[in-house]
This record gives structure tokens, C-alpha cells and sequence, in this order.
């Protein structure tokens, strides 16, 4: 439990870093502490194979924005700010502050599974039929590839749509025009 | 106490995301609130002690082959780690989307300064 709290401080600290630092490098360096740290929780939290995904997606996302950042000149901002701009900031940041608290109020205590609470809960159905129907040990593979197949069908698509559209954008050359 | 942890460091990025005027900051503040919320619905369905959902061969009924009701009891929620599965690979793929956009700006106005980048240049 104290483990929890550790690694949280953790990620709090290296997300402040990260916002505040001017050189992008590092920031771009604090972001891959916060994934790593992040894995280890998932870890300690009974979510293996979570860890193992966010582990990986981190090492290609630190590279992607590295790629991003690395012999780029370092930009500095200048600090004439809009009195509207701050004004909406401050605003939009307050709003979302207070529905938050308001949330916080009504979640029951860390450690007690909101699953546990509804009586006839879809999680109930997989762990107890889960390996009867699937033939899977693991229960969150029989949820992405069998019960929900379909959400991990809509993944793969926008996964490929989005490489997609990033490459389109990075293409050096404009298509030859026909005709 | 954890999820107000969490809730805090969703407001440190939602406020970077926000007032910085930097195109990189901007992408790491949504990066930031997107490890805020996979890790809050993954503690929704943490339980204290709780098993991972793996079904080991202690787990099973010798005579029956039915699940036993300790392990129902006892492992974490499987439905929440499966989504967020599908919602770590997406960031991924809207990351890169973000730094191709940001890398083709910088291609063309030489700066990160979203300020800096609003007149139309052809």
C-alpha cells in the first residue's frame, strides 16, 4: 500500500518537472519516468498484462518524441499573455477542479472494487465463466478477444487510421498530380 | 487519498495542456492526463490483496473444472485493465498523429511558439 503512495509522489513530482523545465529534451525525458513509474504501478496493482503493454508503447512514444525534439533550436516563449486567453484558462481549470472534488466525494474507498457493489456486474460473468466459454486462463484475454472483439476490432482500426494520417502528413513529396 | 493523487496529477496536465505555448508541452500535458486516467480506472477495480485475473491450476475445482468461488472473491476487476488496454495502444497511435503535426509546423514556421504560428504563410 505504501508502495502506492511512493510511486504516485513519483509521477507527481516528475509531471511538475516535466511542465515546468524549459528544455524540451528533458522534459520529453521526465514524460518516459512518469510511463516507466506508471508500468510499475500497473505492476502492483494486479495488471500484468497492462504493464507489459505500457512498457512497450512507451519505448516507441519516448523515441517517437524524442525524434521530435532532438537538433530542434530550443523555442523560447515569449511572456506577453492575452488578458482573454487567461481569463478562459482560469475558468475551464476551475470548473473541471470542482466537478472533480465532486466525484471525488461519491467514490467509495481505494481498495474496495466498484464491480463488488453491483450484484449481476459483467466482470462477475467473466471470472466466473470466463474459462468455461473461452477456454482462456487469462480473463482479460478472453474480454479483448472473445466477449469484446469487437472494441479490440474498432482499436486496430483507428490504430491504422491514425498511422495513416501520420504518415500522409510527414510525406516529403506531394503526390504527382495526373493527367 | 490515491485517487485525489490521481486527480492531481490529471491537473497538472490538463493545466500544461492549457496555458503553455509550447507545441511539445502541449502534447505531453494531454500524454500526462492520459496516464492520470488509465491509472485511476484501473484503481477503480482494485481490490486489497487482490489476485491478478489469471486463473492458475489452484484455482480450478479438481472434480468439476469450475472456477472456485475464492477466486471470484478475490481477483481484480478484468474489465477495466481490458479497456485500458485498447486505450494505452490508441494514445500511441494519437501521439504519433500530434508529433507528425508539430514536426511539419516546425518544418514550416521554424518554432514551436503556437503564438508564433498564426499567420498564413503559403
Amino acid at each position: 500500500m505504501l508502495i502506492l503512495y511512493v510511486l504516485m509522489l513519483f509521477m507527481i513530482i516528475a509531471a511538475v518537472i516535466a511542465v515546468e523545465t524549459r528544455n524540451l529534451l528533458s522534459a520529453v525525458i521526465c514524460v518516459g519516468s512518469i510511463g516507466f513509474v506508471g508500468s510499475l504501478m500497473f505492476l502492483f496493482l494486479c495488471a500484468p498484462d497492462i504493464a507489459i503493454t505500457q512498457i512497450v508503447v512507451e519505448v516507441l512514444g519516448l523515441i517517437i518524441l524524442i525524434r521530435a525534439t532532438i537538433s530542434r533550436d530550443l523555442t523560447f516563449i515569449s511572456g506577453d499573455k492575452e488578458f482573454f486567453g487567461v481569463v478562459v484558462s482560469i475558468v475551464l481549470i476551475a470548473v473541471i477542479f470542482l466537478a472533480g472534488m465532486k466525484v471525488l466525494d461519491t467514490l467509495p474507498a481505494f481498495g474496495t472494487a466498484i464491480f463488488t457493489q453491483v450484484p449481476d456486474a459483467a466482470s462477475q460473468v467473466y471470472l466466473s465463466e470466463g474459462l468455461q466459454r473461452t477456454g482462456a486462463a487469462n480473463i482479460v484475454t478472453s474480454v479483448i478477444l472473445d466477449f469484446r472483439a469487437y472494441d479490440t476490432l474498432g482499436e486496430a482500426t483507428v490504430l491504422f487510421t491514425s498511422i495513416l494520417g501520420a504518415s500522409a502528413i510527414l510525406r516529403k513529396k506531394s503526390r504527382r498530380r495526373l493527367g | 487519498m490515491l485517487y485525489a493523487l490521481c486527480f492531481l496529477l490529471f491537473m497538472i496536465g490538463l493545466y500544461c495542456a492549457i496555458t503553455k505555448k509550447n507545441m511539445v508541452k502541449i502534447v505531453i500535458g494531454i500524454m500526462v492526463m492520459e496516464y492520470a486516467v488509465n491509472l485511476f480506472l484501473i484503481m477503480l477495480g482494485y481490490r486489497t490483496n487482490g489476485i491478478a485475473p489469471i486463473i492458475g491450476k489452484g484455482d480450478l475445482n479438481p472434480e468439476t473444472g469450475q472456477v472456485l468461488s475464492s477466486f471470484i472473491n478475490g481477483s481484480v476487476d478484468p474489465l477495466p485493465q481490458a479497456l485500458v488496454l485498447t486505450s494505452i495502444v490508441i494514445s500511441l497511435g494519437s501521439l504519433a498523429l500530434m508529433i507528425s503535426l508539430c514536426i511539419r509546423i516546425y518544418g514550416k514556421y521554424r518554432t514551436f511558439d503556437i503564438t508564433k504560428i498564426r499567420r498564413l504563410r503559403g
